[in-house]
């Protein structure tokens, strides 16, 4: 409510955010930058979270902004990342050039299914969203001549970004490469949610036909919000296959959509750092039980899911919120 | 030429009977396993994915009755589903019914929690690999039916499962059970204030849904592989059964299983490199034209 | 009556829910200005003749124009940017949303920026400036920051119509907007109704007739989905078939 400079509206949380809140978040993505000098061993695991926490935070902007529950978010992934893999194979390798492309890619397979699926609700809509995945599964792995099938797309290389940075083995332009990309994603979304148009589309997620009833046109709203988390998705899915320089058949798997949307509520979805706590949380969890079996790892998966739903609705995040007011309250009295 | 031409006729004839069989013992496997997930989504309103899970179960149940006990495949089918049913009327009571009301999202993730629970602990009890199905010597092989060959074993799971399809719909139309049912799905209101008590009949319905899942992942065990991922793996389909069917309809289901296990079986049949895209292409544009399915309101 | 032409109008209204006719034959006409009430019975069919208006129920035969101008085939959301609002007997509100922002939801829809992506919400001063006359004026700028949720039910009633009223809406359609308000309380409603502008057409529902025969200029009596009568107040309360049916009702309540 405050004027501020761009600057500062662009590097702050908005208002409303304690002060505590701001010192934390700013100092999360500082250490985000040192990771490659204090753990450079880690840098690659760095990365790959990174990537994931993108896709989680598009997918934050459907399930936990608007209320669509999708379980064939991967679809938009894939397409992100077959797109960038092939032009690099095809085309171009530059890049920027290809992970535009990526996005673009994405929004249009999301506002081409999702001009179809948000026409219907409730089980309609979960069903036809696992069958676009579906679909697009199918389809790249029949058509391997152009995407390697089963195998996946092999050898994807890039040429440095901006014509300077190489993707080394050691992963740092990688890893900076996508935490740039992060962090302008998260301004973007963090904008959009405070926007009036965000506010509406929590609007929607409360209570739809009152939004109807005050004149909002629901599905057009609906089909903005899921393009744009198809464009981020688009990028994540990019940035993977520019960074591990392969793209994977299971890039459009229902596993993928599932471990996405568990790694959202992990951490908390409607709170948009809940991506940045669930995906860190998901992938320690992940390298910790599944290296004896994966049935551990998946029985892990499930007690998650179990104990969130009935026990720690909005993720560790809401968690925290919960035990600090409590704490507060105590305080008080 | 005459004679090839009554050749190709012959082959397409084959042709012909062989997706028709294949796919109505495919088309009821499906619907035995997804009939029970449209009544309970249509009574309870809620969203389980993980239906195929107690299919699953039935399969284990009964391969393990059959092939450790040496029981035989008619004591193993009963037996098998009296168990889960058991386990799904437990589920509900303890686990289910507490998030009756909760949001879809909530319902999505605790039924996606279950799945992977239950791939977990099959997978720690039973391996990572299919279960085969010992089938005893008489049904095992082929038989002959006006010149085609056809796997024995499929005639009995068709008459079985069309036996108690019969029994479900006589149960469902005729019954006071049934009525009972279908007036809960109608009117929830309406059916708790003529002194239904529908949490009891909820997990009930809810024990039966699961009992007769098991009977078809049990029955279908060499139609769908009985495996630890077994529920993600077949999700699609039983939801689509669903979907498309109807919720809260025994009809509708039935007609969607059958088209699916036809049309699967067909396209595979056909085009088997083009897989099922087809099938949910056309899947797709059903459920855009009819969002709630075929029995459904426009 | 009224020399204007009808702001809203239908035409041989029907609706069927299965073979049940909940809305039959209505002809029905409101003109600028004008306060009417719509009474009837308990399942007299008044929600459904709401929803028929405001566009939330297709009807099965029909016209319903706005304006003069047919808006049957137009859905709610369409027909409320035409100038509509409506408020329902079933609070039906943002409930984790604070009042301040069930209220900006309404405003912003109506004053177009409702597409902003990236102008954060809290600058729209205008708009908030307006959100908060408006709470004003129901009587709720003190819990403006409490969620929709924590109000108490009354109180939830006012924000109802308040979202409502950010609509600047040329139709007023108020269902039972004093359901759950103690009669001893209503007369807070009718005062926020007493400052509306006096050009828009306000058309209330409510079983509390000492609101509705203080409020309305004409009184439409609906019974079993058809108009049974239309009158002055006066006419209504000297009604024999109308006391018979409805007041007869409510004066046996209150005896
Ligand atoms: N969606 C529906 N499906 C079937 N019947 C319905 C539906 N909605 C309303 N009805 C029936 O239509 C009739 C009229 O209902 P409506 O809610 O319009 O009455 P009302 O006059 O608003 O009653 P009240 O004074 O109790 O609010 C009732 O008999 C009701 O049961
Ligand atoms: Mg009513």
């Amino acid at each position: 409510m405050t004027d501020r400079s761009t600057a500062a509206i662009l590097l702050l949380p908005p208002d409303g955010v304690s002060g505590t809140r701001k010192a934390l978040s700013m100092s999360l993505w500082l250490a985000a930058l040192a990771i490659p000098t204090l753990v450079p061993g880690y840098t690659p695991l760095a990365n790959q979270m990174v990537v994931m926490i993108l896709f989680a935070l598009s997918l934050d902007l459907l399930v936990g902004f608007t209320g669509i529950v999708t379980l064939g978010h991967a679809a938009l992934f894939g397409t992100g990342a077959y797109t960038a893999g092939i032009l690099a194979l095809r085309l171009t390798n530059d890049p920027l050039i290809t992970a535009l492309c990526g996005m673009a890619a994405a929004a249009l397979v999301g506002l081409v299914t999702g001009s179809c699926m948000l026409r219907t609700k409730g089980l309609a809509f979960l069903v036809l969203s696992l069958a676009a995945a579906f679909m697009l599964h199918e389809l790249a792995n029949m058509a391997s001549s152009v995407t390697g099938g089963d195998d996946g797309l092999q050898g994807v290389s890039f040429s440095p970004l901006l014509g300077v940075f190489e993707f080394d083995f050691r992963g740092h332009t990688a890893f900076y490469y996508s935490l740039a990309c992060l962090f302008a994603a998260f301004l973007l979304v963090r904008r959009v949610v405070n926007s009036p148009f965000g506010w509406s589309l929590r609007g929607i997620r409360e209570n739809d036909g009152r939004m109807r009833a005050i004149g909002c046109p629901i599905y057009a709203r609906r089909l903005a919000a899921y393009v744009m988390s198809s464009a981020l998705a688009g990028l994540a899915g990019a940035l993977q296959a520019q960074t591990t320089q392969f793209v994977a058949l299971n890039s459009l798997s229902l596993e993928l959509s599932g471990d996405v949307l568990i790694m959202l509520i992990l951490g908390g979805s409607g709170r948009l750092y809940g991506a940045f706590v669930g995906v860190p949380l998901f992938m320690f969890a992940q390298d910790l039980l599944a290296k004896e079996d994966p049935a551990n790892w998946y029985l892990g998966q499930g007690l998650i899911l179990m104990v969130m739903t009935l026990f720690v609705p909005g993720g560790v995040l809401g968690l925290v919120e919960r035990l600090r007011r409590n704490l507060g309250r105590g305080g008080r009295r | 030429m005459e004679i090839k031409k009554s050749e190709w006729g012959g082959e397409t004839m084959t042709a012909i009977v062989t997706v028709l069989f294949f796919g109505v013992a495919y088309g009821m496997i499906l619907y035995l396993i997804s009939v029970g997930l449209s009544v309970t989504m249509g009574l309870m309103g809620f969203v389980n994915l993980a239906h195929g899970v107690f299919a699953m179960l039935g399969g284990y149940a009964a391969v393990t009755l059959m092939n450790q006990t040496g029981m035989s495949l008619f004591a193993a089918l009963p037996l098998a589903c009296l168990a889960v049913t058991v386990v799904g009327f437990v589920l509900e009571r303890t686990l289910y019914s507490r998030l009756y009301g909760r949001s879809e999202l909530d319902q999505v993730l605790f039924s996606m929690g279950l799945i992977l629970i239950s791939m977990a602990l099959v997978r720690l009890i039973w391996g990572p690999m299919a279960q085969p199905v010992q089938l005893p010597d008489y049904l095992k092989g082929q038989s002959l039916v006006g010149g085609i060959e056809l796997p024995t074993y499929r005639f009995v799971l068709v008459a079985f499962g069309a036996a108690v399809i019969v029994a479900l719909w006589v149960i469902f139309e005729r019954t006071l059970f049934g009525a009972r049912i279908r007036a809960a799905v109608d009117n929830r209101g309406m059916a708790q204030a003529i002194g239904i008590d529908t949490g009891r009949l909820f997990a009930v319905t809810f024990g039966l849904g699961t009992g007769l899942a098991a009977l078809g992942g049990a029955l279908g065990a060499d139609v769908l592989a009985i495996a630890p991922n077994y529920p993600l793996h077949y999700i699609v389909y039983f939801m689509v059964v669903v979907a498309v069917g109807g919720l809260g309809s025994i009809r509708g289901p039935f007609i969607a299983a059958l088209s699916i296990g036809l049309a699967d079986t067909a396209c595979k049949y056909l085009l088997p490199e083009m897989g099922s895209v087809f099938i949910f292409a056309f899947v797709f544009a059903l459920l855009l034209w009819r969002p709630n399915g075929i029995t459904g309101k426009r | 009556m009224n020399g204007s032409a009808p702001i809203l109008e239908t035409r041989k209204l029907n609706r069927f829910f299965g073979s049940v006719r909940v809305t039959g034959d209505v002809d029905f006409a409101l003109h600028p200005g004008e306060r009417r009430a719509v009474i009837g019975p308990n399942g007299a069919g008044k929600t459904t003749f709401v929803n028929l208006l405001s566009g939330r129920l297709a009807p099965s035969s029909g016209q319903v124009l706005l304006g003069g101008e047919t808006v049957t085939a137009l859905g709610e959301a369409q027909r409320i940017k035409r100038g509509m609002g409506r408020t329902f007997q079933i609070t039906s509100l943002f409930p984790n949303l604070s009042v301040r922002k069930n209220v900006f939801l309404a405003v912003a829809e109506h004053e177009g920026v409702a597409w902003n992506l990236f102008r954060s919400a809290a600058s729209h001063r205008d708009q908030f400036g307006r959100v908060d006359e408006l709470l004003e004026r129901v009587g709720l700028a003190d819990v403006a920051e409490v969620k929709a949720q924590d109000l108490p039910y009354g109180r939830q009633r006012l924000l109802e119509i308040a979202v409502a009223l950010a609509l600047r809406p040329k139709v007023l359609l108020l269902d039972e907007p004093a359901a759950g308000i103690p009669t001893s309380e209503s007369h807070i409603i009718l005062t926020i109704l007493d400052t509306l502008p006096k050009d828009i057409a306000v058309l209330l529902i409510d079983h509390d007739m000492d609101l509705v025969f203080r409020f309305a200029q004409r009184i439409t009596v609906l019974v079993q989905g058809s108009i049974m009568v239309e009158g002055t107040p006066a006419e209504i309360a000297a009604n024999e078939r109308v006391r018979k049916i409805y007041l007869g009702e409510s004066d046996h309540a209150a005896a």
